[in-house]
């Protein structure tokens, strides 16, 4: 990422400390994950120590510091989705791609991570991969799933 | 067009009745997340595609949840002259099949939900009447809206615009009797007058505390200081829950205006809605309200020539589910992480940068519009002593009609389940349900009578929380559910408090000792003993009452916990690490489907062909993994689950 295209996000936001949630997720959605580079230059730029932002960028789920893959996979693990079998979901996800929940595909296609409730209970079990919403999934969907994702 | 008088509003009411009732065919679409999540955005560009094709004589509107997310996606039809009719589970195809049966003045019998003959406004308690002309062909014996069990008990305030009006259009807001409220507020009450009927209606916040909103507003214009905050939590993190999103996405304005009111009567003159980040369509839709709301002049400088500013600013959570607790999600917008901090002195004496702040829930502000409108008085007469007005709830889990519920307080939990949710599917049992999320309890089948009402749910070991109601029958195990909200609280859990911290974590591990048969009885009593600490000791209420579901189980569920720990035995066959697959060699025809899709190459046998008969199949129970892939696999319902 350009540090100009990095300035005119802390620019948006007034410079202010408090944005910092804020910017870093702007940067995320066109990273689509932190580089330590980029946070080195967000710390020097706005005057907050690294530490401090390392600190923001674990504690929140949003923000990752590892490489994603292409497309994200959340799997919902809410309580509805959860009584319906969504654990069993994930495992073949996991089965699947290779991976385990939070880790990024050899080929950096998928990143699988969980979510706690997206809000379409009745349609449980749920996955959304690039904000794109499969409902009523079984184990034997998964398959089709991943193949609309290139 | 500015709003700066009454007369203004006025205009913009017309406008929005327009808007509404246009002299011709109106389609409405639900599009909010359950809506599009099924495929309504879809259903919505074939209607478009249709209408702007053969030229209809259309109007078409998107709007927002009318709760009953199973049958998604909902479309209604309205006419004048005709009843409103709705219908159910409608896809790209046959909503073509839909609108031209109505322009041929029929209806599609099989896809219909139910009709209208009239509309609540319930902001200024008037009905508007259809004034009914015609009635199309297969209309008779429809039921009406208010009969279908679903909706029949319910009361919907918090809810009361979502589905009827189109979210992106704030005139249509207005034409409902929105903003009038505001007006009433800045011109014809003071502001401790205001404070006085929000105190007089009994209004608890609806975020889970169930504090009393009025004394809250008071208590921070008892405040002293220039600068002020009022603040939503939209940080609405129960898993299972989505009472709030509904709002913000069908009827976001009922929040600003309730927001508006609440500043002036408290001193602020700026506010923030926090929204987690997980809700996009939510945070769209706030944005397109706050703009048009700026536009024409009911936020920001003078409002409505009242001499009154108020600003509201929109801040995105990052995923943290501590973020809901109040000092947390301060802390968040400081640009800090989200720790809670102790509350010796309440966040309405010191909160955003030690300033006075008031916080309240999404569903509690957008109730603040119709106390004032309708009155405390009308407000207290609804629900029981000490819990007023109506909450909305989501019935889902294991319950027929899944969706989200606005009734009053005092229906008991047997009404939940059976009328509005319509019973246990598959002819199954009741087995308890879970109210509070994972800071609440489960309550059994012994206590289905009990009334919804605050306090008698925290009596009973559980609590209102923010609404999420999981619905559960004789395929749920308890264990696994106590299981599932610790590890959610453990992961969630900010870590500043070791009792939380390593509370959750080793009540955790319990747990999953439990399900994995290595129990023992004298981890009852350690849960206890542990649940206890971390509820004493922790700062904040995620630690407060994260034992609240353990404890609540063994309370009620003590016999199945002793299962686990004794038998070795889930009886509701969930415990994974407790259960053996078997196939029954009577039933199993060799078709070898199962070994197919096996992914441990546990499933042995001879396949079945045209010229031999083939043997039973085996499980290798050393090799299974037991994901259950072959018994969803399964065509003859030749595997058992023991």
């Amino acid at each position: 990422m350009v540090s100009s295209e990095i300035d005119s996000i802390i620019e948006q936001y007034g410079e202010k400390d408090s944005a910092i949630l804020a910017i870093l997720q702007d940067i995320q959605s066109k990273e689509k994950y932190l580089p330590k580079e980029v946070l080195e230059y967000v710390s020097q730029k706005m005057h907050i120590p690294l530490p401090n932002i390392f600190r923001i960028a674990t504690f929140y789920n949003a923000l990752s510091i590892k490489p994603r893959g292409r497309y994200k996979i959340d799997v919902c693990l809410g309580t509805a989705c959860h009584v319906r079998g969504g654990n069993k979901i994930m495992e073949k996800f996991e089965r699947d791609l290779g991976v385990s929940v939070g880790e990024t595909t050899k080929d950096k296609r998928f990143t699988l991570e969980s979510v706690r409730c997206v809000g379409c209970c009745s349609l449980g079990p749920v996955a959304v991969v690039d904000g794109k919403v499969f409902g009523r999934l079984a184990q034997d969907k998964v398959p089709a799933l991943l193949k609309e994702f290139k | 067009m500015e709003i700066r008088t009454k007369t203004d509003l006025e205009k913009m009411r017309e406008k929005g009745l327009k808007s509404l009732y246009p002299g011709t065919t109106k389609i409405s679409v639900g599009m909010a997340t359950c809506g599009l999540s099924t495929g309504a955005g879809k259903v919505y560009e074939a209607i478009q595609q249709e209408v702007e094709k053969a030229k209809l004589p259309i109007r078409l509107s998107q709007t927002g949840c009318i709760g009953f997310c199973q049958r998604e996606p909902v479309i209604d039809i309205l006419e004048p002259g005709k009843p409103r009719v709705f219908y159910q589970g409608v896809t790209p195809e046959r909503s073509v099949e839909l609108v031209h049966a109505w322009l041929e003045n029929r209806v599609v019998q099989d896809l219909l939900l139910c009709k209208m003959e009239s509309e609540d406004w319930v902001t200024e308690g008037i009905v508007k009447d259809y004034s009914i002309r015609h009635i199309p062909g297969g209309v008779d014996g429809t039921p009406h809206y208010h009969q279908i069990p679903f909706y029949s008990k319910q009361l919907k305030i918090a809810l009361r615009n979502c589905g009827f009006i189109n979210p992106d259009r704030i005139e249509e807001y207005i034409a409902r009797g929105g903003y009038f409220s505001l007006y009433k507020a800045l011109f014809e009450m003071k502001p401790e007058e205001i404070i006085e009927e929000v105190k007089r209606s009994g209004l608890r916040g609806r975020g889970g505390a169930g504090f009393y909103t009025g004394n809250k507003w008071e208590s921070c214009r008892k405040s002293k200081s220039d600068r002020k905050f009022v603040l939503c939590n939209a940080d609405e993190g129960d898993p299972g829950a989505y009472m709030d999103r509904s709002v913000l996405e069908g009827d976001p304005h009922s929040v600003i205006e309730g927001m508006i009111i609440g500043a002036f009567a408290i001193g602020a003159n700026e506010g923030f809605i926090y929204v987690r980040d997980e809700y996009p369509l939510a945070i769209k839709k706030l944005r397109i309200a706050l703009r048009e709301a700026e536009e024409v002049g009911l936020l920001g400088e003078n409002i409505l020539g009242s001499g009154f500013s108020f600003r509201v600013n929109l801040f995105r959570g990052g995923g943290a589910f501590v973020c809901g607790e109040s000092t947390a999600l301060m802390a968040s917008i400081e640009g800090k992480v989200g720790e809670p901090r102790a509350k010796h002195i309440h966040t309405t004496e010191s909160g955003l940068w030690d300033l006075p702040s008031n916080l309240n829930n999404v569903e509690t502000w957008s109730n603040v519009p119709v106390i004032l409108s309708r009155g405390a008085d009308w407000y207290s007469r609804i629900g029981t002593e000490r819990s007023k007005g109506t909450k909305v709830f989501s019935i889902v889990g294991k319950v027929n009609n899944t969706g989200l519920v606005e009734v009053p307080m005092g229906i008991t939990l047997r009404e939940i389940v059976y009328d509005v949710g319509g019973g246990i599917p598959d002819g199954k049992k009741f087995k308890a349900v879970q109210t509070g999320g994972p800071s609440g309890g489960c309550i059994p089948e012994s206590l289905i009578d009990l009334p919804v009402d605050f306090d008698r749910l925290t009596e009973v070991g559980s609590m209102m929380g923010s609404g999420g109601m999981i619905v559960m029958d004789e395929s749920t195990c308890m264990v696994d559910l106590a299981k599932y909200f610790m590890g959610f609280l453990k992961s969630e859990s900010c870590g500043k408090c070791t009792s939380c911290r390593e509370g959750t974590k080793r009540m955790h591990e319990i747990l999953t000792e439990i399900t994995e048969g290595r129990g023992k009885l004298e981890h009852l009593d350690l849960l206890e003993e542990l649940g206890w600490v971390t509820a004493e000791a922790s700062l904040c209420q995620l630690g407060g009452t994260a034992p609240n579901p353990v404890l609540s189980t063994i309370r009620y569920f003590r016999e199945e916990y002793e299962e686990h720990i004794l038998k070795k035995r889930c009886p509701a066959k969930v415990c994974r690490a407790l259960l053996r697959y078997r196939i029954l060699s009577n039933v199993c025809t060799s078709c070898g489907r199962c070994a197919k899709v096996c992914p441990a190459e546990a499933i042995t046998g001879k396949k079945r062909t045209k010229k031999e008969k083939g043997e039973p199949f085996k499980i290798d129970t050393e090799k299974c993994i037991k994901c259950g892939m072959c018994f969803e696999a399964c065509k003859f319902e030749a595997i058992e689950v023991q």
